[in-house]
């Protein structure tokens, strides 16, 4: 894996390689509305995974800002963490979005991410959530985003936010950075 | 089945375990090339990625002609934030507790 692949296609980025896609996905039980609210208002965002409040504008073109929460402030955080640009949005099953994480200048610098987020019902109240984010020449977000930094402190990345979501909609649980 | 039972079946093979920690390595990868790699007919392969499937540790996407694997982790977190958490979770709230304490007091 040191040698230069050629094949865009099949070299993907896992968790623990020069990857670019991670795919993650959860089934909750919660109606579609209510997960899209989960990921889109500020109201919910503030109270699993890194907190923090959301800015969002649902439309093609629209800004996106995750701002830093008290707990992150703490850690030196900027008080915008993530932005980036609504490239699509279809409430309530998908949005389309840019993702630049700012907490780390090596890490900005890496640049915009692509994050797709897919909500699909399906029987006994059940939700899918799938969530895509296309890594494509970011190898320390992937680092973050994949979970594999919890030990430096950069918490659990994706699959912890969507545990702690949905732990947050079906039992009412908080489960946030500094404030466990 | 729950989706736990799931999970732990799944887990419990170590054909299935190398399968996942072949795609930790590198993800994104299809049925041939992750055969390639495993002493095992093509069948054989498929038959275990399916039983991945079913517990949601793998899932997959069509790029193009071509049907890609994915590892999700996010199970096997639900698992460790349901189990594991909860056995050393007392350790952990002593040490929150003492840094709530701490802030409260600064």
């Amino acid at each position: 894996m040191t040698t230069t692949e050629t094949e865009p296609d099949t070299e993907s980025t896992g968790p623990g390689a020069p990857t670019t896609v991670q795919v993650h996905r959860v089934y909750i039980k919660a109606t579609p509305e209510r997960i899209w609210e989960a990921i889109t208002s500020s109201e919910w965002t503030e109270r699993y995974g890194y907190g923090g409040a959301t800015e969002i504008d649902l439309r093609p073109g629209g800004h996106y800002r995750n701002l830093a929460s008290p707990a992150l402030k703490q850690f030196g955080a900027p008080d915008v963490v993530v932005d980036g640009e609504v490239l699509e949005a279809d409430p309530p099953r998908k949005l389309v979005q840019t993702w630049r994480l700012l907490m780390d200048p090596a890490i900005a610098a890496e640049g915009f991410t692509r994050l797709t987020y897919e909500i699909e019902p399906q029987e006994g109240g059940f939700t899918r959530l799938t969530v895509s984010h296309d890594l494509t020449g970011a190898p320390k977000l992937a680092l973050l985003t994949g979970g594999l930094a919890e030990g430096d402190g950069g918490g659990g990345g994706w699959p912890w936010i969507l545990s702690a979501l949905k732990s947050l909609l079906e039992t009412g649980e908080t489960m946030v950075v500094g404030d466990a | 089945m729950s989706d736990d039972d799931r999970v732990f079946k799944a887990l419990a093979d170590p054909t299935r375990r190398l399968l996942l920690d072949l795609l930790f390595a590198r993800d994104g990868r299809t049925l041939t090339e992750l055969e390639s790699e495993v002493e095992m007919t093509r069948f054989g392969v498929m038959k275990h990625l399916r039983v991945l499937e079913d517990a949601e540790l793998v899932v997959t996407r069509r790029s193009g002609r071509e049907k890609l694997h994915f590892l999700n982790p996010v199970p096997i977190r639900l698992i460790h934030d349901r189990w594991i958490d909860k056995y050393t979770e007392r350790q952990v709230t002593a040490l929150t507790d003492l840094k709530r304490q701490l802030e409260e007091e600064a």
